[in-house]
């Protein structure tokens, strides 16, 4: 699935030092004492900066929650955002900002919780039980019945697939179930589930292709 | 996915079954997530330098979606 090697490998593959400003909050969090307290404590509160920022970017999207909710969820995020980053120091490479790569934390630990408490309790189907037809806005019957025949024919190979493949494409692709609550209903991580998906989508895309429908294949691992 | 789908068989395509080529893991992609943010933020061509970032970003609606994040929060100045 992976052809780069992430990091330093899509670069130059040369060590880079991290910037002064960088090394410095790395060293802070280092030590011990007041010193790391403190850099503790201002990392927080940037943790908790991004993931207000975050969740009220999604708020819209989601109007079922609540200022107390909100709040409460991004306190969680900074402090998961926090204990993760603590436990992942030496992980930190200096190819971006310390403070960039921080962020990123906070912002993905916001975005999961956010998903997951908007899609708590709603329904995933997991099976094809609706779907889609194409619009009949098409300028022309030769796009409308392009796309026909195309979802047509996915429709068929879909049958072809294994049963986990096809309950993730269904959920993911078709039906717009994000993949990390996918993963807590079904109990599994969200990288075994986008192999699933990725497996399912190239094993279509080559059943597509052999039926002549011009779907590119690509580069085959 | 809403019942009735755009005409456009290619635009369908490329929703359905994600990109064609190579791409990194969920994993891999938040690796290496803020580096590729920062390359954008400073015009150097990501997405040529880091393809298979690219492909994975553009096959995975929650990684984009963390991506779009970032890339909005840093825009904003608040990343300092």
């Amino acid at each position: 699935m992976t052809t780069e090697s992430p990091g330093a490998g899509f670069a130059t593959g040369v060590a880079v030092s991290p910037d002064t400003v960088s090394q410095e909050w790395v060293a802070r969090l280092r030590r011990s004492g007041p010193e790391r307290d403190a850099a503790v404590a201002e990392l927080h509160s940037l943790l908790l900066r991004t993931a207000r920022f975050e969740i009220g970017r999604r708020r819209a999207a989601f109007s079922q929650l609540h200022g107390a909710d909100l709040d409460d969820l991004a306190w969680q995020s900074a402090d998961d955002a926090l204990m993760s980053i603590l436990r992942r120091l030496c992980d930190f490479r200096g190819e971006s900002r310390f403070t960039t790569w921080a962020c990123k934390f906070a912002l993905v630990e916001a975005g999961v919780k956010v998903r997951r408490h908007a899609w708590g309790g709603r329904e995933i189907l997991l099976d094809p039980q609706r779907w889609p037809v194409v619009a009949d806005t098409a300028p022309g019957p030769h796009q409308h019945v392009e796309a026909r025949d195309l979802l047509g024919a996915l429709r068929e190979e879909v049958e072809g697939l294994t049963e986990r493949q096809r309950e993730v494409f269904v959920a993911i692709a078709l039906n717009d179930v994000p993949i990390d609550v996918l993963a807590e209903r079904l109990n599994t991580t969200r990288g075994a589930l986008y192999k699933a998906l990725h497996d399912a989508r190239r094993k279509l895309r080559t059943a597509l292709a052999a039926r002549g429908l011009g779907i590119a294949l690509g580069e085959q691992p | 996915m809403t019942e009735n789908v755009p005409y456009d068989a290619r635009g369908l395509a490329d929703h359905l079954l994600g990109p064609a080529g190579p791409e990194l893991s969920c994993e891999e992609c938040f690796d290496v997530l803020d580096v590729y943010v920062e390359r954008e933020l400073a015009d150097e061509q990501a997405g040529a330098a880091m393809p298979a970032m690219h492909a994975h970003l553009a096959g995975c609606s929650a990684c984009r979606d963390d991506h779009d994040s970032l890339l909005a929060f840093l825009r904003n100045g608040f990343g300092a």
